[in-house]
């Protein structure tokens, strides 16, 4: 056994020494550039001797019994058993005292998780709760941010006019991705739908006459609200911008208190149930009477609206949008936020957003590594920990069960 | 130029740009065809070909071996960049592929995801966020053929292509190894009762692969005389689409999509606004899978791939 795993060791050790040194040693000039090179060889090696010693020490344990509940599971478990005011009600509270004890960069900061978060709960509908791999996602945040910025720019539409428009705008969107896809197996259906995310920057980004191209549109209205006053004797609305961080971080919060609370209740629904019907098994569920095409239609314009919400937002409060705040990258960070907050669980996904997006603001000189860290995430969390950090309930078995039956059976 | 020419010269851009899809797209038919998932990493291997291309080219012309053993050079610098994309193939497999063979394709996609984002931006840190020069060793002369240009680079680049493209052939149907990965395709399980090492058939797939999307990175590295981190994703997207629209799991179907995608590129380029040509990829992508998801060659899900 030891043996073996030594002869293992110094295999990985040669693989990753013909990895890495060249390229990390050769960069720019052709003299190589030892101390780098040999800084990351070695962590690399590091990583697998520790990995050897978690190895052996486990295999002097009982192999883990799955029947019985894991230690986080057990959290999960008890957690659920409080009654939800208590847990939710500090939630809300922290929530909203927030902006009147931070500072204006940690609400920027809190508004960005936010509006993350918003992005995950509706990706979560289309990855999480249908099963269907959506590459493209981040388009439907550009569709509902370009939406709100040319109606408003050209045709003075307020938010609250806007806004149904871009969703209806953004679903349709939705449906037109779809459509063409519901046929397709998972695989097709990523590389499809990063093609239609690919199509739409590049349309945003070469139609100059009416997206100003490369330079983006700027100068939107940010959200407004109206309150009545009294003047003159009549009854008079008064507009109200919405300029002031802390007013547009409550914004955001609403919205998403909102999408959390119709993302459960969707979760739960009838329509709920069908969709993971589908992701679990589409022939079965469309021989119970499941009528899959129009459930994945909808899960796809769903999950484009709430993007398209999430987007109109984004430039009402930047008041500037142009292609490349939607590039390819930005779908990746959405879906590793509902990857490592778990597939279809909302509370995993709410505090993955946080994670994901707070954690890196805070390591602000660890920002370059932080893509290379979501990547290497998402492959760790589906090898070890496919159901992600908090699983949902009806998932929390399903992958391991999987998993043991794989290795039982023949390879 | 007269017109005959200019078609001419656009139908051997189109040969040159189809050749190098085709090798990338050889890469995504072969791991498909074996283990039936996308390798999202290719782009980023391909790219890896190209760094160690430029890395190796850059050494050898400081010792002026790219002027005294030109051919030698040529055939180290494409050797070393397959060779080390075979290694991290194989390194791939190992860590990203293997452990999820059989859990679900959603895992499975999102593992292959992971890599991909892992590498870009692996190499983006060790090689830096801007172009990288490659050494200009082809010189600027062209041959005139009837009228048509062509440089000496895309002649090379041309005839190595259709090399590797025969080489591979003949490998995967005249050799033990290459019956071996038919009938792993086939059908794994049956493949393993009758004594086929699944594993190493697999590992190969994944050194044979990843080279030629290897080659093409030094190929392309060679011709545009840069190589840039992320320059693996739109090659990604369209040798995908090559291998859809001839058939995945098809080799003489990856070649035929490679050519047929770069023609319709280049035909793009040459006649209308060239902004836009990436966007008909993408067209052409989709329309594939929705009119005939099978592709051109590819044979129905049940039948023999590779």
């Amino acid at each position: 056994m030891l043996g073996q795993e030594i002869k293992k060791l110094v295999i990985y050790t040669i693989f990753l020494a013909i990895i890495i040194l060249p390229m990390l040693g050769f960069t720019g000039g052709a003299e190589f550039q030892a101390e780098r090179a040999f800084l990351v060889f070695g962590i690399g090696v590091a990583l697998l001797v520790l990995n050897l010693i978690v190895k052996v020490i486990r295999s002097h344990r009982p192999p883990p019994d799955h029947d019985k509940p894991s230690l986080p599971e057990r959290i999960g478990d008890r957690l659920h058993r409080i009654p939800k005011i208590f847990t939710l009600g500090p939630l809300l509270l922290a929530a909203g005292t927030f902006p009147l004890v931070a500072n204006n960069y940690m609400i920027d900061v809190g508004i960005t998780c936010l509006i993350y978060v918003c992005l995950g709960l509706g990706l979560n509908i289309v990855v999480g709760l249908c099963g269907l791999l959506d590459l493209g996602y981040i388009a439907f945040y550009a569709v509902g941010a370009y939406s709100y910025s040319l109606l408003n720019l050209t045709y003075g539409f307020s938010f609250w006019a806007a806004l149904p428009i871009g969703v209806v705008l953004g679903m349709i969107c939705g449906c037109i991705i779809g459509y063409p896809t519901l046929k397709m197996r998972g695989d097709y259906l990523a590389i499809v739908t990063l093609g239609f995310g690919e199509i739409i920057r590049l349309v945003l980004n070469n139609w100059d006459d009416l997206t100003a191209g490369p330079n983006g549109l700027f100068g939107m209205k940010r959200p407004p609200l109206y309150y009545p006053t009294i003047e003159d004797g009549g009854l008079d609305m008064v507009t109200y911008y919405l300029t002031s961080l802390p007013g547009l971080f409550y914004f955001i919060l609403v919205i998403a208190i909102l999408i959390i609370i119709g993302v459960n209740r969707l979760d739960k629904s009838r329509i709920g149930r069908a969709w993971i019907a589908i992701r679990e098994d589409e022939v079965a569920a469309e021989l119970s009477g499941v009528p899959t095409t129009w459930l994945k239609l909808l899960a796809y314009a769903m999950g484009a609206g709430f993007a398209s919400v999430a987007g109109a937002f984004f430039a009402a409060k930047l008041s500037y949008v142009n292609p490349n705040f939607f590039l390819f990258m930005e779908s990746c960070i959405v879906l590793s936020i509902v990857v490592l907050g778990g597939i279809g669980s909302i509370p995993g996904i709410i505090i993955a957003g946080f994670i994901l997006i707070a954690v890196p603001e805070v390591f602000r000189e660890l920002e370059a590594f932080r893509m290379l860290a979501f990547g290497a995430i998402m492959t760790t969390m589906m090898i070890i920990r496919p159901e992600g950090l908090i699983p949902a309930s009806r998932k929390k078995r399903e992958f391991h069960r999987q998993r043991d039956e794989a290795e039982r059976g023949p390879q | 130029m007269d017109f005959s020419a200019f078609i001419l010269q656009q139908m051997v851009n189109a040969l040159f740009l189809g050749s190098i899809y085709a090798l990338i797209a050889l890469g995504y038919t072969m791991v498909y065809g074996i283990i039936e998932l996308i390798n999202f990493a290719h782009g980023e291997l391909f790219t890896a070909g190209a760094f160690i291309g430029v890395i190796v080219l850059s050494g050898l012309q400081q010792i002026g071996w790219v002027e005294t053993h030109f051919v030698l050079t040529l055939f180290i610098v494409f050797g070393l960049a397959m060779a080390y994309v075979a290694v991290l193939g194989v390194a791939l497999e190992h860590v990203a592929y293997r452990p999820l063979r059989n859990a679900s394709r959603l895992s499975a996609l999102l593992s292959a995801l992971g890599m991909s984002i892992f590498l870009s931006n692996g190499m983006m840190l060790s090689q830096g966020v801007s172009d990288r020069a490659y050494p200009q060793v082809f010189g600027l002369e062209s041959i005139d053929f009837f009228g048509a240009m062509i440089s000496h680079s895309q002649v090379f680049i041309i005839l190595l292509a259709f090399v590797l493209m025969v080489g591979l052939q003949f490998f995967v149907h005249r050799t033990r190894l290459g019956k071996a990965m038919r009938a792993t395709a086939q059908n794994r399980t049956i493949a393993r009762m009758l004594g086929i090492n699944i594993d190493q058939t697999i590992r190969i797939t994944f050194m044979i692969g990843p080279a030629l999307g290897a080659a093409a990175g030094v190929m392309v590295g060679l011709y545009y005389g840069a190589v840039r981190f992320d320059m693996g994703f739109i090659f990604m997207i369209k040798a995908f689409a090559a291998a859809i629209l001839g058939g995945i799991g098809s080799i003489p179907g990856a070649v035929l999509g490679g050519l047929i995608i770069g023609g319709i590129e280049v035909a793009w380029a040459a006649f209308l606004p060239s902004a836009w040509k990436d966007v008909t990829t993408f067209t052409v992508l989709i329309l594939v899978l929705y009119l005939k998801p099978s592709g051109l060659l590819g044979e129905s899900e049940a039948d023999l791939r590779v």
